[in-house]
């Protein structure tokens, strides 16, 4: 281990995530928002919401048994149980725990 | 009222307790065996705050990786992140002294949380999302450092939990689809991840998809989708 590099490296990732994360609103943020920026902010997170599904479920593995079969159940679950029920707690717990007791089996 | 919000905020926040819990000590764990302890989870937790870049950031500093690979790997892992900004500059305007915070906090499961309104009033909002803000930040360092001080000594199996995290995306998805009066925004970010999931691979996909989101949206305005 090294500290000081550490040190410098965790600064160096904590400068570039916050410079991501400040840049829309320094850059376009300045006094009304354009009508197209608002547009994007009244779209995006459905897009967005969408592609973070995608994300989480990036490593599934489809060309091996079982071929994503628990991951394709359990999101099936959370979708059907909260389509039904609209408990975010509930569909998460429901749906978790039916995925841990997939990969046992 | 100001009550009734931050408990609400704490209430719609569990979901997020229990993924970053289970992230984060996973995270001080495999922080913890690369030989840096406790003091480093907190550190990268208060300050780079971003789950999977703090999971890439270990690979980095164990590697020694040099600090331009570090920056250039933060961006690429975090660009995402300039979308999220972009949906909530009309959100977060007029937050006042609570703004910074806001946005240095902005994290995926964050936003999965304020990206909607939830209450007529402005101030309302910034004071929702603030405290979800804050209470999920705790999760993340507390987690980190349990995992970290902890580490493998964990007496339970806890192999899958990390699934709450897709759970939680997951229903903001229906939630949002069942609010939603036109469907092609869901539709677009759905397929175009997809597309690009199997034609750049899991470690490239994200950067194409987000540019090919912002291509379709923006070809779309005032077509399929109206300006209102």
């Amino acid at each position: 281990m090294n500290s000081t590099y550490a040190l410098y490296a965790i600064l160096v990732m904590a400068a570039v995530t916050a410079v991501l994360r400040f840049f829309p609103f320094v850059v376009m943020g300045k006094g009304k928002t354009p009508a197209y920026v608002e547009y994007l902010g009244r779209v995006l997170p459905y897009a967005v919401m969408a592609m973070l599904v995608v994300y989480c479920l990036k490593d599934v593995d489809l060309k091996n048994a079982p071929f994503g079969l628990c991951e394709a159940v359990a999101v099936f679950v959370v979708a059907v149980l909260h389509k039904w029920k609209r408990n975010t707690l509930l569909s998460i717990i429901a749906g978790t725990v039916c995925y841990m007791i997939l990969i046992r089996l | 009222m100001k009550k009734t919000i931050i408990k609400r905020a704490f209430l719609d926040s569990l979901p997020v307790l229990s993924g970053y819990m289970v992230i984060g000590i996973g995270f001080g764990i495999i922080l913890e065996k690369e030989g840096y302890g406790f003091i480093w989870a907190f550190l990268m937790s208060a300050l780079i705050y971003a789950g999977s870049m703090q999971y890439a950031g270990v690979e980095l500093i164990s590697s020694m990786a040099s600090l331009p690979v570090v920056a250039i790997t933060t961006l690429m892992v975090n660009a995402r992140h300039l979308f999220y900004g972009i949906s909530m500059i009309d959100k977060y305007k007029g937050a006042g002294t609570k703004k910074p915070y806001m946005i240095f906090a902005l994290t995926d499961e964050t936003y999965s949380l304020v990206c909607y309104t939830k209450y007529d009033r402005k101030e309302d909002n910034h004071l929702y999302s603030f405290f979800v803000s804050l209470f999920n930040q705790c999760y993340w360092v507390a987690g980190s450092l349990i995992g970290s001080i902890l580490g493998s000594a964990l007496p339970f199996d806890t192999r899958g939990i990390e699934f709450s995290m897709t759970a939680l995306f997951v229903t903001v998805f229906v939630e949002q689809w069942i609010n939603a009066k036109n469907h092609a925004p869901a539709l677009v970010g759905l397929v175009a991840s997809a597309l690009c999931l199997a034609i750049f691979g899991r470690d490239n996909f994200l950067i194409p998809s987000m540019m090919a989101i912002l291509f379709l949206l923006t070809i779309m305005k005032g077509r399929v989708i109206g300006d209102e």
